[in-house]
């Protein structure tokens, strides 16, 4: 009963092909890393003027002579319309979760679930056209204001994209809470609602916390839909009817015109580094206190 | 008794995950064709013995073993060929496992695996090892059903078949009859009885009274420790050589 | 624990039995309250979504036909329908899954199955986590830097499908991962113990059987590869190119191409003078082909699962 050694060897072959699969997430992440932060290195060290770049609202990259690079602006616009939405999806994301996991039956829940499914493949580019066309029409009529595409427009459309993330690790967390403690707080007389304020919020605190960072993640990194609803001035806003554009949509807009390797262009990568950043640490937090919940 | 080879020869073993002491240096050897009983509670390291005699111990990347095993004479932590190795023995687990395939497929499952491909001898297999599990007459009408839908006493004689189904020369039982009914346990049994002179059996049970009946030496395990092997005739008589013994035999404790 | 007790129980049982009517009135009518805004919360988030699709629906209904499928892009793209990046986009999604697949797979296949756990595994698990967090207009930069810059390979059809085909490997990776774990540990331990190797085992046993929920993973990301712009828009996909109506094959690996994503952009925020039907009709489209293929992979996953194995 013995096996070719040809066979042997191409089962030798087929282990180190899937151990270099394996390290493909690793060898991807950091040449993502290398190549944005590659691009744009030349000028990130030798002219950027990094207080500049942080703290200045002007952001002339095109103009002839008065050429300035502050993205302050642009954070503010990425701030105002990720803490929008989030001030919508939080509370009905969250909300939503709780009645999946605590109120359905099994038949409805399933289907909810399919829907939120359905909500989560809806491409950022469609919902940007929505925001432009539904949603601009909308705050036209209800604010009786010139134009509709503004804070308020992006944050309703970034609401509606990140909840469906919300709602699934959100039910997650919900689900990983033990049944004993629900049978329990029931069989002390406790209230449904009680049980899920006493009982349920508190043990799922970490997962729903992060639930409400990958939000974030998925907000902060949002392109087209943000770049077609949000008006795209660059501006610092004073409310949520002004018009702002964020870093996303910055790079998104004017990459194509940059000549390649110019001063503009390089700025477009860090600013592309800074975005990588920003993500990177909220994914972290995120998965630092999802793992805390599963250690308990 | 005609004086036997020893088949496997175990000395000083050791096991040890991270920091639990599963085996803390056993020795003794088990012949060749006879039936070994090994008895003990739970947690011994019954179990953990038989994954180092087929080396599935390297699935346990925590595990740590030091001491010999040495089947026909071969070291079996160093031997080249692990398939080999395992093909030479068969292991059924406590939990009958019936792999999702057809009840043909899964006893056809490791021959392939070895390479081979001839219809007909395949077919001349699967009937024998069927037989010899006692199961044919109940599945030859359905060999392409699947064998994951075979009652759970009929899925044990399954892995049995499979187990013998690479023609092993020793033939490991591990708590064979935990989760079966007795009707098949007894069907087992003369499997075993069957088999007896033409390999060599290792029957690990939780029932002492199995272990009586059917080896004709056994190993009483406790702890990680070998307290006592040898002939039937001492090891369930009134006086063995280690009180424990007849306390364990005897249901005193365990 | 203990705060429930003290907060539903306040009076000590068995006392006031008689009183306790009202206040069970109370509960209940509480309960409901928070039922129905729960509901309403959830509500709030599916409704509009169905009555806005309805609307892009409404919107399109003049224009569509089969004509707007199998129509080129005409007259600065003011007239016609959305043949050419109807075909860009079933490029990109073939192509971007046919490089991630074999590569999520397998890479999920050596987290479930070789992987040892310890730090070296926890920084590959961090690493998909962070990957599939990382913005799509940054996979778009570095798509630009490696691929169409730094490998030569210019904006192209192909450069474009392997930025797709990174972001959508960590979830396929996820996936399959959660695929391969759902088939049991005994299945492994008794092909083990008849002498089969590691990779015999997941070739014959662990891979057939989960290959149902393998699958529906890399069907989801059929719509994540259908639907993307950002990554697309510097690497390969342009706002025009003319193209034979009808033809199946009109891109070569290394030409651009036009995809429906990046065309809906155009022709709703680049080009002035477009009938307003044109983007809806667009867009429909768009959504149709991604929420057709969602659907497909709910019924494949209902269905594979009715007819487990085990
Ligand atoms: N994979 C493992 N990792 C850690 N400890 C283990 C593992 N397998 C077994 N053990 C420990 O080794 C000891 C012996 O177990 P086992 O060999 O299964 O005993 P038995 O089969 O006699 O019940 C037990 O204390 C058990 O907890
Ligand atoms: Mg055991």
């Amino acid at each position: 009963m013995g096996r070719g050694r040809l066979e042997i060897i191409a089962e030798s072959l087929i282990e180190w092909v899937i151990r270099l699969c394996g390290i493909s997430a690793i060898i991807f992440i950091f040449a993502i890393f290398l190549f944005v932060f590659k691009e744009g290195a030349e000028f990130l060290f030798n002219e950027l003027d990094l207080t500049e770049f942080f703290f200045s609202k002007e952001w002339y990259p095109t103009s002839g002579y008065n050429k300035r690079y502050g993205v302050l602006a642009l954070i503010v616009g990425t701030g105002s319309v990720t803490i929008l939405a989030m001030l919508i999806a939080v509370p009905f994301g969250l909300g939503a979760a709780v009645f999946i996991s605590e109120f359905c039956g099994p038949r409805l829940k399933e289907s909810l679930k399919i829907l939120i499914e359905l909500l989560a493949a809806i491409p950022s580019v469609v919902w940007g056209f929505i925001g432009l066309t539904v949603i601009n029409q909308l705050i036209i009529h209800v604010f009786n204001a010139p134009v509709g595409l503004n804070i308020l427009n992006g944050g309703i459309i970034l609401a509606l994209m990140s909840v469906p993330i919300i709602v699934s690790i959100g039910e997650d967390a919900l689900k990983a809470v033990p049944d004993s403690y629900r049978e329990a707080a029931v069989a002390m007389g406790a209230t449904r609602w009680q049980l899920i304020r006493r009982v349920l919020l508190p043990a799922a605190k970490n997962g729903l916390l992060a639930a409400a960072l990958l939000g974030v993640g998925r907000a902060v990194g949002e392109t087209m839909a943000v770049l077609m609803a949000t008006g795209h001035s660059v501006n610092m806003p004073n409310s949520v009817l002004d018009s702002v554009r964020t870093l996303t949509a910055t790079i998104a807009a004017e990459l194509g015109e940059a000549p390649v390797n110019s001063d503009h262009y390089q700025v477009l990568f860090i600013i592309g580094l800074l975005l990588f950043s920003i993500t990177f640490v909220v994914n972290m937090t995120a998965d630092l206190i999802v793992r805390g919940v599963r250690k308990k | 008794m005609v004086k036997q080879n020893p088949k496997i020869e175990i000395s000083d073993l050791k096991v040890r995950y991270d920091d639990v002491h599963a085996i803390n240096g056993i020795s003794f050897d088990i012949l060749e064709n006879e039936i070994f009983g090994i008895i003990g509670p739970a947690q011994s390291g019954k179990t953990t013995l038989l994954k180092v005699i087929n080396r599935t111990i390297d699935f346990s990347p925590e595990a740590r073993v030091t001491g010999r095993v040495k089947v026909d004479g071969k070291d079996v932590m160093r031997v080249g060929n692990v398939y080999a190795l395992r093909r030479k023995i068969g292991m059924v687990s406590p939990l009958p496992v019936g792999l999702p395939l057809s009840i043909y497929d899964n006893v056809a499952f490791a021959p392939r695996m070895a390479g081979i491909r001839e219809r007909s001898q395949l077919d001349e297999l699967v009937e024998k090892c069927l037989h010899q599990a006692a199961l044919w007459d109940e599945v030859k009408d359905r060999l392409h059903s699947l064998g994951t839908k075979l009652s759970g006493g009929q899925q044990q004689r399954l892995t049995i078949a499979r187990a013998l189904s690479h023609e092993p020369e020793i033939l490991c039982l591990d708590e064979f009859s935990i989760a079966i009914d007795p009707v098949t346990t007894m069907k087992i049994e003369d499997v075993l009885k069957q088999l007896r002179s033409k390999m060599t059996v290792i029957l690990v049970t939780n029932l002492v009274q199995q272990a009586r009946r059917l080896a004709d030496r056994t190993a009483f395990m406790m702890n990680g420790e070998l307290v006592e092997v040898g002939s039937n005739d001492v090891i369930f008589s009134d006086n063995p050589a280690n009180r424990k013994t007849y306390e364990y035999v005897n249901g005193i404790f365990g | 624990m203990s705060s429930v007790e003290s907060k539903s129980n306040p009076k000590g049982s068995g006392v006031r039995r008689f009183a306790e009517s009202a206040g069970i009135r109370r509960k209940f009518r509480q309960e409901a309250m928070v039922k129905w805004l729960l509901a309403g919360a959830t509500g709030m988030m599916l409704v509009p979504l169905i009555l806005i699709i309805a609307y892009l629906v409404f919107k399109a209904l003049p224009i569509l036909s089969v004509g707007f499928l199998l129509d080129n892009p005409v007259k600065g793209m003011r007239e016609g329908g959305v043949w050419a990046p109807f075909v860009g986009t079933m490029y990109l999604i073939v192509i971007s899954l046919a490089i991630a697949a074999p590569i999520g797979v397998l890479a999920a296949v050596y987290l479930n199955e070789y992987a040892r756990e310890g730090w070296f595994t926890r920084i590959i698990n961090l690493a998909v986590i962070n990957l599939a967090g990382v913005p799509s207009i940054v996979h778009a930069l570095f798509g630009l830097g490696a691929f169409v810059l730094f490998a030569g390979l210019g904006r192209s059809v192909l450069a474009a499908s392997l930025t797709l085909a990174i972001m959508t490997l960590p979830v396929i990776i996820a996936s399959t991962k959660e695929a391969l774990a759902s088939v049991p540990m005994s299945f492994r331990q008794a092909c083990w113990n008849v002498g089969a190797t590691r990779w015999q085992t997941i070739r014959h046993i662990v891979l057939p059987n989960s290959i149902s929920g393998i699958l529906t993973g890399i069907i989801l990301q059929v719509s994540r590869a259908a639907g993307e712009t950002a990554p697309i828009m510097f690497t390969g996909a342009v706002f025009f190119k003319k193209v034979q109506q009808g033809d199946m094959f009109p891109y070569g690996l290394l030409d651009q191409c036009m995809a429906l994503s990046m065309h809906l952009f155009t022709i709703s925020t680049q080009v002035p003078g477009v009938p307003m039907e044109l983007p809806y009709g667009t867009a429909v489209v768009l959504l149709a082909t991604v929420l057709l293929v969602n659907i497909c992979s709910i019924v494949l996953r209902v269905y594979l699962r009715s007819r487990k194995k085990w």
